[in-house]
């Protein structure tokens, strides 16, 4: 098993970068043309909640298998405000950064598994998994 | 930062995005398609986004605003090009860029704007006739 690819995510730039990253992997593992896009606009989606609403972080990118298949998770941390109420988080259309409020339920759409681990005042962590069909 | 070239083409500018755009870069796009609209008087805005193999929503977000920019300064946009599984993609994560015109590609999006602009001209065509 390869080891993690880590990025900050700090800037613009390193959201970018972090699509790139999530690309190059998802061609490795062999995720069908459709899921590499889904995955790759997954992350760009949480990268960029990573830093707009979670002051910045880090993206780490991790080859799984469960035995029958191959996959990709990607995690997503943060040392922000955390998310007061989750449930309204994950509503399609709530927003409370002037976007259209797709971010966080579009990408739970976009992927197989998706976990997210949030606390008011340290931060917030999703876990997202990708596996080949 | 990189900035994606705005070309005018008779009445219609043509952007082609060929670059992973940064936020700043799309949101720069949207200024100078605006101010390039005013300083052209183009009619019609062609928007190829055969290279982009993501669009998520805050370049779906650019696109539907530049869409409405333009027709608030006459001119109507198309956006052409959308791989099949971008379309497929965009459609899950929850946006059907409504109000935005599309094309499958640059030739058949200049066909749309020219029969759209004729539409309007029409009926004067008309009734200047005897």
């Amino acid at each position: 098993m390869s080891p993690p690819e880590r990025l900050a995510v700090t800037s613009d730039q390193d959201v970018v970068r972090v699509r790139q990253l999530v690309r190059t992997v998802a061609v490795a593992v062999k995720l069908s043309l459709v899921d590499q896009t889904k995955l790759v606009t997954a992350a760009s989606e949480l990268a960029r909640n990573t830093l707009v609403y979670g002051g910045g972080g880090s993206v780490e990118v991790t080859r799984v298998e469960d035995g029958r298949r191959d996959g990709i998770r990607i995690v997503f941390a943060d040392e922000g405000p955390g998310i007061v109420d989750l449930d309204l988080a994950l509503t399609d259309g709530y927003t409370t950064g002037g976007g259209l409020g797709l971010g966080l339920s579009g990408a739970r759409r976009l992927v197989d598994e998706f976990d997210i681990d949030t606390r008011v005042g340290q931060g917030t962590t999703i876990t997202v998994t990708k596996w080949c069909r | 930062m990189e900035r994606v070239p705005v070309l005018k083409i008779g009445d219609i500018l043509l952007v082609s995005i060929q670059i992973d755009m940064e936020d700043q870069v799309a949101l720069q796009l949207q200024e100078d398609l605006a101010d390039r609209i005013v300083s052209t008087g183009c009619h019609g805005v062609i928007i190829d986004i055969s290279a982009l193999d993501i669009v998520d929503s805050f370049v779906g977000r650019t696109l539907a605003t530049i869409a409405s920019v333009s027709r608030v300064l006459d001119a109507e946009t198309v956006v052409v090009g959308m791989r099949p599984a971008v379309a497929i993609t965009l459609v899950e994560l929850g946006l059907s860029l409504p109000g935005i015109k599309t094309a499958l590609n640059v030739e058949l999006g200049m066909a749309l704007l020219e029969r759209d602009r004729g539409a309007d001209f029409e009926p004067l065509v008309e009734s200047e006739e005897p």
